[in-house]
């Protein structure tokens, strides 16, 4: 019987991170900040990538996942934080926009490992 | 957010208690709010507006941009009794956004027959509950009548400090329930918290009503969780 109640550990973005970074990986973690119109997932949505590109979660309908990736890639070589911002009109649209005309802002981070 | 923070946070997921990331955004650096920290100032404003609302956003606080991640545990309606109030409140509980569970050990009516698609426990509160907890996100209605299945629930709804209490009854056979539940050890503030009558007083007669009265008192007693709103209209 499907219980909502509990945390679905299999495909929790947060849970997964933690397993990999426990696996010694290089993790990003990417997160909505901010939504203007219609946006797919709600702020606070998570999606979470690896060095080699592997991913779990989502920050929209899929529009934009791949750029995410893309950028958490080198955000994880970098070790510096980026805010990346998708919408219609950004010039990028053509590319990875958000069909249904909403914009969002994504902040992708590294996980920093503690000594 | 550093990896202390992820084990933090998910740890504090698992175990079904509110936490905040806050995460400054000039520099990544990210810290765990839990729900009685005090954080002070404009950050401590929002922080506690994000605990009550369970909504993530952004707040300007002393020069600095946050963006505080609320993880509230999702809310879920533990139900006493598989009764005909249970059978209208299941369905509409699921599509509130509130999961149930029922519990009765009156195998007859805790059929899946009469219950297609819920979480249902034929057993006594005692051994369920054991097994599956109560806390402050999770509220519990007791609606069989029957003390020697509403009473355990409903004094260990008291002590996890749900954050709703209802027990189906009138006022003499709540009376009578205080009486039992104080020699169980229950205090007197303790027992204020049960919503008895159960449900919102809307007039309800037929069991579906009810079922609205109970759902619409319990989605506002989500709401005004620790808020010191205090107030029991009644109905059932």
């Amino acid at each position: 019987m499907e219980n909502t109640a509990h945390l679905d550990e299999a495909r929790d973005p947060l849970i997964i991170a933690e397993g990999w970074m426990n696996d010694g990986r290089s993790v990003a973690v990417a997160t909505v900040v901010e939504t203007w119109g219609s946006a797919p997932r709600p702020v606070g949505s998570h999606l979470v990538i690896d060095a080699e590109g592997n991913f779990h979660g989502s920050v929209s309908g899929g529009c934009v996942e791949g750029a995410v990736v893309t950028e958490a890639v080198d955000v994880i070589d970098s070790g510096k934080p980026k805010m990346l911002e998708f919408g219609v009109a950004d010039e990028t649209a053509w590319q990875v926009g958000l069909s249904c005309g909403g914009r969002i802002k994504v902040y992708v981070e590294p996980l920093v490992q503690e000594a | 957010m550093d990896s202390a923070s992820l084990r933090t946070l998910n740890a504090e997921r698992r175990a079904r208690r509110a936490a905040i990331l806050v995460t400054d955004l000039a520099d990544g650096s990210s810290r765990i709010v839990r729900e009685h920290d005090e954080v002070s100032g404009e950050l401590g404003e929002a922080v506690a507006r994000a605990f009550r609302s369970g909504n993530s956003g952004s707040a300007e606080a002393g020069g600095h941009s946050y963006f505080l991640n609320a993880h509230l545990p999702q809310p879920r309606l533990v139900v006493i009794g598989a009764v005909h109030i249970s059978q209208a409140l299941a369905p509409m509980a699921r599509i509130a956004g509130y999961p149930l569970e029922i519990i009765d050990p009156r195998t007859a009516f805790a059929s899946a027959d009469r219950f297609p698609d819920v979480t249902l426990h034929a057993d006594w509160p005692e051994p369920v509950l054991a097994e599956h907890p109560l806390d402050s996100y999770t509220a519990l209605a007791a609606v069989t009548h029957d003390p020697k299945i509403d009473d355990f629930a409903l004094k260990a709804a008291l002590d996890a400090k749900c954050f709703y209490v209802g027990a189906l009854g009138s006022r003499k056979t709540h009376a009578k329930r205080v009486e039992r539940l104080l020699a169980l050890g229950a205090t007197p503030e303790q027992i204020e918290r049960i919503h008895a009558p159960i449900g919102l007083d809307i007039g309800a007669a037929s069991p579906a009503e009810i079922a609205v009265a109970v759902l619409a008192q319990m989605i506002r007693a989500f709401h005004a969780r620790g808020a010191g709103f205090k107030s029991k209209g009644e109905a059932a």
